[in-house]
This record gives C-alpha cells, sequence and structure tokens, in this order.
C-alpha cells in the first residue's frame, strides 16, 4: 500500500519535507495552458468539512515539463505522479505524450474537477486518448456524483486505464451571514471529513467492479481511516484535506495504522483488503 | 530554511481584552519568530487551524490576540487555562526591521502583531483606530500609543514621511497606502494551511495571484 496526497493539497517545492513524509508525490493538476486559478475567497470551512474553488491554479504544461518537473525531481527522493486536466480529450492526450516516461511513476487524469465549467468529454473517450499517447500507468479520477461508479469504472478500464483514483470532492456551497455564497465563484469542491463516507462507498463500489488498483481519498485523516478504505477495496490511500490541518498527517497516520491493523484483529494491512466485503449481500433485482 | 515546528502547547490563561481575547500559550521550545509572522492555532472542534499574527513573545509565552467572531476563533477564545493545542509556525514573512522612522499603525483586531512589533523597534511612536471605546481597550497592549476612535481614522494621523508599518481591515491597509507609498502592509486571508499547499488565500501582487502565506502576509505598499 503506498501513502499518497491527494492532487492539489500539497506543493511539494514549497514543502518538500511534508511531501517526503509521502511514498508519492501527486502533482497538482496541469492544463494545456497556464491557469491562475479562480477569484478569491477560493477556500471556506464548514462544521464538517472544507469547500474549495482554486480552479486548477498551474503553470501551465510547457512550463511544468519544462521547469516545475525538473525541479520536483531534483528535491524529491520519491515518485512523481503527474496530474493531468484538460478540457477536452485531445488536451489530456497532449500532456501525457510529453511527460518524460522515465521520470514520472504514474499519471493520474483530473476528469472530474468541479471547479472549472468546460464539459469535458466522457472519462472513457479522454482515457482512450491518453493510453494512446503514453505508455505511462493512467489512474482514472473519478467524481463520486456519479449514481452507478462501478459502471464507470469498467467504462475507463476496457478504454484502457491502469488504475482508478476514488473520490475528487462533491460540489457544495456555503453561505455569509449576508446570505452571498462565501466563495466568489460560488459553489466549490467539498472535502474533508464528511466525504469520507461517500469515498469509501464509491470505493467499495469500484472495487466490485474491477481488480484493478484503486487509490482511496475523500476525508482520510487517521490510520484508522486508511484501514478502512484498504478494507473497501483501496489498494493505495490518499491524504488530502487533512494535510492542511497537519504537515505531519502522514507520519502519523502511519504510526496510527499499525494500531488500528492490529485492533480490528488483522497482522498486517494487507490482509484486511477487501474485509469489508466479505459478508456484503449482492442486491437482487 | 529549516520547517517550523508543529507541537502541542498547553494554554496559560485566556483573558479577555475589551471584545477580544488574549490567548496566552506555553512557548516550549518554539521560535517566536519576527513580528508580522503568524501561527496556525489548532481550533478544537473544526476542520481547519487558524492563523493569527503572534502579539507578544514574553518569557515562555506565545500571546496572541483573538476576535471571537467565527465558530474557529470562539472555540479558540473559549479554551480553557491547561487546554492543549496544537501549534504550527512561525510562518510566512514578517516586517522588515530596517526602518528609520518607524510608525506604527493599527485598525482593530489588526494591531495583534504590532506589541511584538514594536517590542522589536524599541517602542516607537503607535497610532491605532478602534470601532468603539470598548475594542479601544486593546491598546493596553501598547502603552503610549495614540488611539482614534471611529468616525476619526488613523489616516487622519499619519505623518507620510515616516516609514509606516501597519495592520489592519483592508479598506484602511488601502487608505495606508495611498498615503505612504512605501509602508509595509501586514494583509489578511482565509488560509485553510499556512505553508504554501492549499493556494487559497491568494492576494493580487504585482498583478497575478500569489499566496499570501509564502510571499507574505506583510507585503510592501508599492507591490501589493
Amino acid at each position: 500500500m503506498l501513502l499518497l496526497n491527494a492532487s492539489g493539497c500539497l506543493d511539494a517545492l514549497t514543502a518538500p519535507e511534508v511531501a517526503a513524509g509521502l511514498d508519492a508525490f501527486v502533482t497538482k493538476t496541469v492544463t494545456p495552458e497556464p491557469r491562475e486559478g479562480n477569484s478569491p475567497p477560493r477556500i471556506a470551512e464548514t462544521d464538517a468539512g472544507m469547500l474549495n474553488s482554486i480552479g486548477l491554479a498551474n503553470p501551465g504544461r510547457e512550463a511544468f515539463v519544462g521547469r516545475v518537473l525538473p525541479r520536483l525531481l531534483e528535491v524529491l527522493a520519491s515518485p512523481v505522479w503527474v496530474s493531468v486536466g484538460g478540457f477536452s480529450s485531445g488536451d489530456y492526450a497532449l500532456t501525457c505524450a510529453r511527460l518524460p516516461a522515465d521520470h514520472v511513476a504514474a499519471v493520474e487524469l483530473n476528469l472530474s474537477c468541479p471547479n472549472v465549467d468546460e464539459a469535458p468529454a466522457t472519462a472513457a473517450e479522454i482515457v482512450a486518448a491518453c493510453r494512446t499517447a503514453t505508455e505511462l500507468p493512467l489512474y482514472a479520477k473519478l467524481s463520486p456524483h456519479a449514481w452507478d461508479v462501478g459502471e464507470v469504472v469498467r467504462a475507463v478500464e476496457a478504454a484502457g486505464a491502469d488504475g482508478i483514483s476514488l473520490v475528487n470532492t462533491l460540489r457544495g456551497l456555503t453561505l455569509d451571514a449576508r446570505l452571498s455564497p462565501t466563495l466568489a465563484r460560488g459553489a466549490g469542491g467539498y472535502s474533508g471529513p464528511a466525504l469520507r463516507p461517500v469515498a469509501l462507498a464509491a470505493v467499495h463500489a469500484a472495487r466490485r467492479a474491477t481488480s484493478l488498483p484503486i487509490v482511496g481519498m475523500g476525508g482520510v485523516a487517521s490510520g484508522r481511516d486508511v484501514l478502512e478504505m484498504v478494507a473497501c477495496g483501496a489498494t493505495h490511500v490518499a491524504l488530502g484535506t487533512v494535510l492542511f490541518a497537519d504537515p505531519d498527517a502522514a507520519l502519523r497516520v502511519r504510526r496510527e495504522l499499525a494500531d488500528a491493523v492490529r485492533a480490528a484483529g488483522y497482522a498486517t494491512v494487507d490482509d484486511a483488503f477487501c474485509a469489508a466485503h466479505a459478508d456484503v449481500v449482492s442486491p437482487v433485482n | 530554511m529549516s520547517r517550523p515546528a508543529r507541537a502541542l502547547r498547553r494554554v496559560v490563561a485566556v483573558e479577555a481584552v475589551g471584545p477580544y481575547t488574549l490567548l496566552r500559550v506555553e512557548r516550549g521550545g518554539a521560535d517566536p519568530g519576527t513580528p508580522g509572522q503568524f501561527f496556525m492555532l489548532e481550533a478544537p472542534g473544526r476542520v481547519l487551524p487558524r492563523p493569527m499574527s503572534l502579539c507578544l513573545a514574553p518569557r515562555g509565552e506565545l500571546w496572541f490576540l483573538v476576535d471571537p467572531i467565527g465558530p474557529g476563533t470562539r472555540a479558540l477564545a473559549e479554551l480553557d487555562a491547561g487546554a492543549e493545542l496544537h501549534v504550527f509556525g512561525p510562518l510566512g514573512n514578517g516586517f522588515r526591521l530596517d526602518v528609520k522612522r518607524p510608525l506604527l499603525v493599527g485598525g482593530g483586531i489588526g494591531i495583534a502583531p504590532l506589541p511584538y512589533l514594536s517590542e522589536a523597534l524599541d517602542r516607537p511612536p503607535a497610532v491605532l483606530g478602534f470601532r468603539t471605546a470598548h475594542h479601544a481597550e486593546a491598546a493596553e497592549l501598547l502603552p503610549g500609543a495614540e488611539i482614534v476612535i471611529d468616525p476619526v481614522l488613523v489616516t487622519d494621523a499619519i505623518d507620510p514621511g515616516r516609514d509606516v508599518l501597519a495592520c489592519g481591515p483592508e479598506p484602511m491597509l488601502e487608505a495606508v497606502r495611498e498615503l505612504a507609498a512605501d509602508a509595509q502592509l501586514a494583509w489578511e486571508a482565509p488560509m485553510a494551511c499556512g505553508y504554501g499547499a492549499c493556494y487559497g488565500c491568494v492576494v493580487e501582487i504585482d498583478g497575478a495571484l500569489e499566496r499570501l502565506c509564502v510571499e507574505g502576509p506583510v507585503l510592501t505598499a508599492c507591490s501589493s
């Protein structure tokens, strides 16, 4: 099991020591052109999570490949996964083609950012386009909004995905004292503790649809949370919002995981893989 | 640059200062940093910590002035002596201290970093503006400061020939910038992380959106 960061929740160039606590670093999403992101305010706390409307701020594909990636490789000893975004399947494929296969460990296709307007092609179309553009392992990062996660998982697997990342944020909205949206953009991506049951359900459903590796994420903040993701079928787990509150979260979570595994009656975390599937009765219809 | 520490610290005392709350925390081995830098304080029961600039660093303690206006700041103000909270910092860039004729200017809760700054600059003159006389009770943290109360504004009392170092609400900072192009201004923005991870606290600097926690929170007026 690898412990990663959720894309967009860490800048390894600003905080390399935080990235060093992870088994691999996932970059912020890279788009074809530079993006400044949305206007502030673009974060807001809620009772059980937070909203963000960063809007894929990034230096763009060429600056990333030419300037950012070489610095990341210099600073980090661990593997780099690149999150790729775009507004057409061609955008995604071109960025994939530009990534040096010998320096990048995997590509995560951001198929589900809630903070940009442009409607992307279907997840499977994008995966298929990228499959022809790169030999790198392709992880499809999916939205928790899909009614039937299993159907989307089967579609991206058929299109050539090597793994699944679940979940991206849910769309959410908060209002200020004067009843205006707190975020300048209006709605944003909802993450943190409130997202965890949603993420567990999505990972659980995805595991019933595929045997591909799954990176589970969404509200994971403790060793027990990691164990539950694995029990639902995640092969890897990513930390997101918790990194904002606790830059030492990776170290702490690993420490807690050993205790959580024992407390649940398992010898190793791998032994608990898919434990949450043993007693599930398949729906009859 | 060595990484600032994040550690559990014990609350020494919680005191009312006018409508504000002075949160006194055990310093432990923490570096108090330079005036204008901030710490992320764990807000009990909340998902995210809250950025607070250091108000004073008397022997063995870190003092933070909190305006309890939302769920996070209220949770901090309601802490009891003896409680523990995670404290992460010092973070960001503070005030430059290489000034010849300093004048400190603060508005409301924006006076928070000025007592520590005043100590570092050997108690220069200061002008503090408040909404009400009750709010102005916080001026006791900066003895000798000139106090103005709404409708009088701090900008009515600024000598533009001085090196202005200011912290306060955005309209006040904008007005100070008009008077003193070289002023050092400490800004505020909602922050999730305080260490450059979330990209939530961006402000426009020289025409581009930059992270306030990395580039600031103290910026020179002409570039902010």
